[in-house]
């Protein structure tokens, strides 16, 4: 289970990614460890405002500063800090190194260039190719991506293609300078369902084709289930639990994680029946709970979930989940303290 | 494209129709009657009579008007009561020429101005560099024309007499009939600019020019501007319109001879023909600036439907 550095392409060391506003600070990401293996996949999960997005904003550091700012942490790439980065330095890394597809294809894309000049582009950025050579590498991305009749597509607009298209350009572009990491933020969450295999499939094709590794950031546990070696559950900024992708449908620790497989519909089920949800919505960002986040939903929390914040411990097993559940001091507690039972 | 520029120009022919009947309807529905002012203050009604069935003024309302397409179709516009020569001379000879040069050098000025503070200000949202910017286009947009010019002349010809006061005819005499007619519309563009720019620096594809690794520059640029742009120009072919308009007052105070100042001599001597013909000319002008604005707006955005 212990990985040499070598063997990691990312290491994620607490990092910390705060949005100032004017009602004060929005802890987006509280220390979030995670790390990739070579051409391995990684999967964030979590709901929406959990930070998985801001996380992977911050690996390339693209977010909108100064009201989105990294405040700690270290985000290690093949040995080096990106966060100590000089901005010159980080432009020669994205794209190149580490590229990365958005989740929503109708707007991810210039809709005044043509796709082949989107795509050439950072060709012509990071490989230093002509003008010409890079228009016909572009068009290679396109046939890789399985685009039909590349040359006339790379010659269109955005608005001229389907979404999957669109999607598929936008692979086209994050791997054009074939980088060692590639981050996809939900990128099948605007498709269609039929698309989404086929994008998905796409990925994970080229991902074994080129060696790339792969973080892919979703809400959907089918995403998870289909293409992920580990998973990070994310709760309100923080990684609650980090396992296999096995372990994590198999035998989940976290009762988030418990919370999430839970509320997956089964089609094997009774479809007359509810299905069931985690009771409470998330805690208002500005006055986040004192002890553990999930404790106000938490069925099985009790006094010591409400006032101190576990850490993200190593289980038996060699999982990691941030949880008072599997510590003595729990058994020691009285009754849980939440009534959704 | 050619196909689509073909089918604007010919888009263009109802707006002239209604243009034209706009302006020979406002000449009859005015005040005032055109005979009797042509004839001349002491002529008896029998000869304001037979100036009235020499204009033809005693013809259908139609028939008035067909006459007065064809003859405007052929470069026919009548002729001038003050001066006795042919309208379309008095237009073409100089006075056209003049205000359009001033036109467009005042929206170059405008442009060229507008786009720099506003590009300025949008990628220094909030600095002291935007709010001042936006705080001198708030005092362009408010002064006015008369003002601005009468202050201009008072300033650089009279007390530092680095300029000519008014008059027509070196480069030097363009430049302050030209800064008091471009300031308004530089102030309008480059508060355009910004706001249009700041609405397309947050767009998601400015983020994904950045995940590629691209430079400030060329997002700013090639990315931001290009999709900015396609507001702006509207504006600029809207400006360029209020120029003709706003020439009047600056051509008054500069003592150019140009459109501008052709109309309030015409109108004060109640020259009907030319009046006519210059607010024609005028109109026209409007249209086919308008036309090249939508033309090259389909340039720069490339989702505008040729069908």
């Amino acid at each position: 289970m212990n990985l040499t550095k070598e063997d990691k392409i990312l290491e994620v060391k607490n990092l910390c990614t705060s949005f100032f506003t004017d009602e004060g600070e929005v802890k987006a990401v509280d220390g979030v460890d995670l790390s990739i293996e070579k051409g391995k996949t990684l999967g964030i999960v979590g709901e929406s405002g959990s930070g998985k997005s801001i996380t992977s904003l911050s690996i390339l550091r693209l977010l909108q500063e100064p009201a989105g700012r990294i405040k700690e942490g270290e985000v290690i790439f093949k040995g080096e800090d990106l966060v100590k980065k000089t901005k010159k330095q980080m432009r020669e890394i994205r794209g190149n190194n580490i590229s990365m597809i958005f989740q929503e294809p109708m707007t991810s894309l210039n809709p005044t260039l043509t796709c082949g000049e989107q795509i050439a582009e950072s060709i012509r950025i990071h490989q230093k190719l002509n003008k010409k050579k890079a228009w016909a590498k572009a068009v290679d991305m396109l046939k890789l991506v399985g685009i039909p009749s590349p040359e006339k597509r790379a010659k269109q607009y955005p608005f001229e293609l389907s979404g999957g298209m669109r999607q598929r350009v936008m692979i086209a572009i994050s791997l054009a300078c074939n980088p060692e990491l590639l981050i996809a933020d939900e990128p099948t969450t605007a498709l269609d369902v039929t698309i989404q295999a086929q994008i998905l499939e796409l990925i994970k094709n080229l991902q074994k084709e080129l060696g790339t590794s792969l973080m892919i950031i979703t809400h959907d546990l089918g995403v998870v289930a289909e293409m992920c070696d580990k998973v990070a559950v994310m709760y309100c900024g923080k990684v609650v639990e980090y396992a296999d992708v096995k372990t994590i449908f198999t035998n989940p620790k976290h009762p988030y994680t418990i919370g999430l497989l839970n509320s997956v519909p089964k089609h094997d089920e009774d479809v007359e029946g509810d299905l069931s949800i985690i009771p409470g919505s998330v805690p208002n960002p500005f006055h986040l709970p004192e002890g553990c986040r999930f404790a106000p939903r938490c069925p099985h929390a009790k006094e010591i979930c409400l006032t101190k914040l576990p850490h993200l411990e190593e289980t038996f097993d060699g999982d990691k989940v941030r949880c008072w559940i599997h510590s003595e001091e729990w058994e020691k507690q009285g009754k849980a303290v939440n009534a959704h039972e | 494209m050619f196909l689509y520029i073909v089918r604007r120009i010919f888009q263009t022919i109802p707006v002239m129709i209604g243009v034209t009947l706009a302006v020979f309807l406002m000449m009859h529905l005015i005040p005032g009657d055109a005979a009797k002012i042509m004839a001349g203050e002491n002529a008896n009604p029998e000869q304001v009579e037979q100036m009235r069935e020499n204009l033809g003024l005693n013809d259908p309302l139609y028939e008035q008007y067909f006459r007065f397409i064809g003859n405007a179709a052929t470069g026919d516009l009548g002729n001038s009561i003050r001066t006795s020569r042919p309208v379309t001379q008095e237009i073409f000879d100089s006075r056209f020429w003049i205000t359009v040069q001033l036109a467009i050098i005042g929206t170059a000025l405008a442009v060229l101005f507008g786009l720099i503070a506003g590009i300025i200000s949008a990628t220094r949202k909030y600095s002291f560099a935007d709010v001042s910017l936006m705080v001198i286009a708030l005092f362009g947009l408010s002064m006015p024309n008369f003002w601005l010019g009468i202050m201009l002349i008072y300033l650089f010809s009279v007390n530092l007499g680095w300029l000519p006061v008014a008059g027509w005819g070196t480069w030097e005499h363009m430049i302050l009939p030209a800064i008091t007619l471009g300031t308004a519309g530089a102030a309008i563009i480059a508060r355009m600019t910004r706001s249009s720019m700041l609405e397309v620096l947050d767009q998601d594809y400015i983020r994904t020019a950045y995940a590629k690794g691209v430079g400030d520059k060329l997002v700013i640029y090639k990315h931001g501007l290009r999709n900015a742009l396609i507001p702006v120009v509207t504006v600029v072919g809207l400006q360029f319109g209020s120029l003709l308009g706003g020439a009047v007052v600056t051509e008054t105070v500069f003592a150019v001879n140009g459109l501008g100042r052709l109309i309030i001599d015409s109108i004060r001597a109640h020259d009907f023909p030319m009046v006519q013909g210059t607010i024609l000319v005028c109109a026209v002008l409007f249209v086919v600036v308008n036309t090249i604005v939508d033309i090259s707006y389909r340039l720069l955005n490339k989702r505008v439907d040729l069908n």
